[in-house]
């Protein structure tokens, strides 16, 4: 029993993950309908940005926010998140926008371009360099054992900020001025244009939040895992996709639900002998069936292909 | 469809190129023949390593101790009056590449002899090409015993799998008192596979008991699935066969979800990487290897002096061992007294007892060579001997 508790909560720990992720995923095909392939890249770029304001604080402002305190970690969080919207919002400047007009496979196209480009421009050593790295901890860690269940300090963290994030990122879209007018754009681009929505100005929009959350997923998963390098966010990106997928495409919380679903399987499969390498496999298989039976996904709306 | 042009991408680029490099290059050689090493007023060795990448330590320890032993024999004034012209080139530590970058180097650069790789894995991608081209190839520190097997141009110096598979399993028996043992096994390397198996065959044959084998995917992030089923199952110990990248994540996810009995595992472990990555968490877990600097003949204390001044650092067992790979090609090739490579792999074959940095090396009727190994604990950061086991 202690067991299958831990699976879990092994389970949702991961799934929160890629819950964050798949949430940048599924705003910016919900506002664009297209995937930004390059999300994950931003997700490892996050956690880099981390890697080094760390640094930076340990050396020059280490009095007044010492290592390892919570201000410093939020701090550093809040700083990375920044950078990655900035960097979110320079990409689809100089990417996207001007192949706005273009067939969507085209966009698609130099999504995966400008993924690959990322990926391989950080792995020259004059930038991060290929090999791991470690993580420096950014907060003290502390085991908790409730019951035979242990759970580790780091892994409350991560669902604590995932939930504020989650929470706040439904207000924005719902409750504020600029959430109206991206779900106006989302549904109709050229009607919101028409009613006086700055349509670049909601893309960007759109791009810098999507980023700040890759950010905060990408500083999440290297707190908890210790381990960074230049192609982290290929296999979660991909998995965020998948849970994204899963959960309707262009909807949040079916974002949030397809990563915990995802986490879940992925737990399950994987503590099992001899199954625990086809974990991926058994994902991917998974996404595969629930598609077969709600091809819009766990949460999604069927919506009629206009022609 | 977005999922599959994803990956797509992959596949439809990279393999084509790959293919067409390799049939290219391959194409070359036949026409410019791989002798051509010798000619001229060098001698032309090939290195192939992981100089970045996930073992990126693996293959930059190894090929610093090349560079030692290069620079040693050109400052004596080389071999027969020739310099040694190392030509490295890097894997990425990834599949594929070491078969591209060999045949480059056997067919485009004629070296005489191939040096590399420290993984399995990369070592057994490259040894066909070498034995088609009937070029040696020496392996440094692969320990897989297939890697040899590929044919009778494929040496190592090295001891082997069964050898380090049973040293830890009889470690785990009367050092670790562990009876209860689970295996945790890099499904994606042939090292990781190979040494899981000989640890078992021996572990059941001490009267122990394998209470959990699972599987990862080297290179992943989340262990805590198949931890948790291993935890479940108590081990007394957990035999751990893979590489310190992975070892080190691994074993602070253990700690993390409270696993308190020891993790060890094979020279795989060996890098300052998995102190850096799993500080506190990989403190107190063993592993064995093929060397340790404090133990050693005179030789072993000339090349600790050597590499201190070159890198400022005392030599891990991989830099010792591409020491020894160059060594052992030179001394073959002083004693047939040629560059051509059907006789250089003769004089390597009949290697016996040459005086090498990590003990006697003796070659083998199946090409390896039968050395002692070290285990190795790790204590306050740092790698402290334990003790030498012969074989």
């Amino acid at each position: 029993m202690t067991e299958f508790l831990q699976q879990i909560l092994n389970g949702l720990a991961l799934g929160a993950i890629y819950a964050l992720i798949a949430l940048g995923y599924t705003m910016v095909y919900g506002v664009l309908r297209f995937i930004n392939f390059a999300h994950s890249d931003i997700f490892m770029l996050g956690a880099f940005s981390g890697f080094y304001l760390e640094k930076l604080f340990a050396r020059y402002f280490a009095s007044a926010f010492p290592p390892q305190s919570i201000t410093a970690a939020i701090i550093i969080m809040l700083l990375s998140m920044a950078i990655c919207a900035a960097l979110g919002v320079a990409i689809e400047y100089l990417a996207y926008r001007p192949l706005r007009k273009r067939p969507r496979l085209t966009v698609l196209i130099t999504a995966i371009g400008v993924s690959l480009f990322i990926e391989y421009t950080c792995q020259h050593p004059a930038v991060f360099g290929p090999s791991p790295q470690a993580f420096p901890k950014l907060l003290p860690e502390q085991t908790l054992n409730l019951g035979g269940v242990v759970m580790s300090s780091n892994q409350v963290v991560i669902f604590v900020v995932t939930g504020i994030l989650l929470v706040l990122l439904t207000f924005i879209v719902q409750r504020t001025k600029v959430g109206m007018a991206m779900r106006a754009v989302s549904f109709n681009e050229r009607a919101a244009a028409l009613m006086g929505v700055n349509v670049d100005r909601i893309v960007s929009f759109t791009f810098a939040l999507g980023s700040a959350l890759a950010a905060a997923g990408g500083i999440l998963f290297a707190i908890k895992y210790q381990k960074i390098e230049p192609l982290m966010g290929v296999q979660m990106g991909l998995k965020a996709f998948v849970a994204a997928v899963l959960g309707g495409i262009g909807n949040l919380p079916g974002a949030c639900l397809g990563g915990l679903v995802l986490g879940l399987v992925e737990s399950a499969v994987g503590g099992v002998a001899r199954l625990s390498t086809y974990r991926d496999g058994v994902a991917f298989a998974f996404l595969i069936a629930v598609l077969l039976f709600r091809p819009d996904g766990l949460l999604g709306k069927a919506t009629k292909e206009k022609v | 469809m977005t999922i599959k042009s994803h990956s797509l991408r992959i596949l439809g680029f990279c393999t084509p190129l790959g293919l067409a490099a390799s049939l290219f290059l391959a194409g070359c050689g036949d026409g410019s023949g791989g002798g051509g090493g010798g000619a001229g007023d060098t001698i032309k060795v090939g290195e192939f390593a992981s100089l970045t990448g996930k073992e990126a330590t693996f293959g930059q320890s190894s090929h610093n101790g090349t560079q030692i032993a290069v620079d040693e024999i050109n400052a004596a004034g080389g071999l027969a009056g020739k310099k040694i012209k190392l030509l490295t080139e890097d894997t990425q530590s990834k599949a594929g590449e070491s078969q591209t970058v060999v045949n480059k180097l056997v067919s485009r650069d004629g070296v005489i002899a191939v040096l590399g790789e420290v993984a399995s894995s990369r070592s057994m991608e490259a040894a066909p090409v070498c034995q088609a081209a009937k070029i040696p190839m020496i392996s440094p520190s692969s320990t897989n015993p297939k890697v040899t097997e590929t044919g009778d141009y494929i040496f190592r110096v090295c001891f082997i799998d069964p050898f380090q598979g049973t040293v830890m399993a009889n470690f785990a028996a009367k050092d670790l008192k562990a009876k209860r043992v689970a295996v945790f096994t890099d499904a994606k390397s042939d090292y990781s596979k190979g040494l899981a198996k000989f640890f078992k065959e021996q572990h059941l044959k001490n009267g122990g008991e394998i209470v959990a084998e699972l599987d990862f995917n080297g290179g992943d992030s989340d262990f805590n699935a198949q931890l948790t089923t291993i935890k479940a199952a108590k081990p007394e110990a957990i035999f751990l066969p893979g590489y310190y990248t992975d070892a080190a994540v691994i074993c602070i996810q253990a700690k993390q979800l409270g696993i308190t009995v020891p993790l060890f595992g094979g020279d795989g472990w060996e890098s300052e990487k998995l102190v850096e990555i799993g500080k506190d968490a990989v403190e107190g877990q063993y592993f064995s290897t093929h060397y340790h600097p404090d133990v050693g003949s005179d030789k072993s204390r000339q090349f600790v002096a050597a590499y201190k001044r070159a890198y400022g650092s005392a030599p891990d067992a991989m830099a010792a061992l591409g020491y020894d790979s160059m060594m052992v090609l030179a001394d073959a090739i002083k004693r047939c007294g040629s560059t051509d490579s059907t006789k250089i792999r003769d004089a390597l074959a009949a290697t016996k007892d040459y005086d090498a940095v990590t003990g006697k090396i003796t070659i083998n009727a199946q090409r390896d060579a039968t050395k002692a190994a070290v285990i190795i604990k790790v204590e306050k950061g740092e790698f402290k001997y334990v003790e030498t086991i012969a074989p």
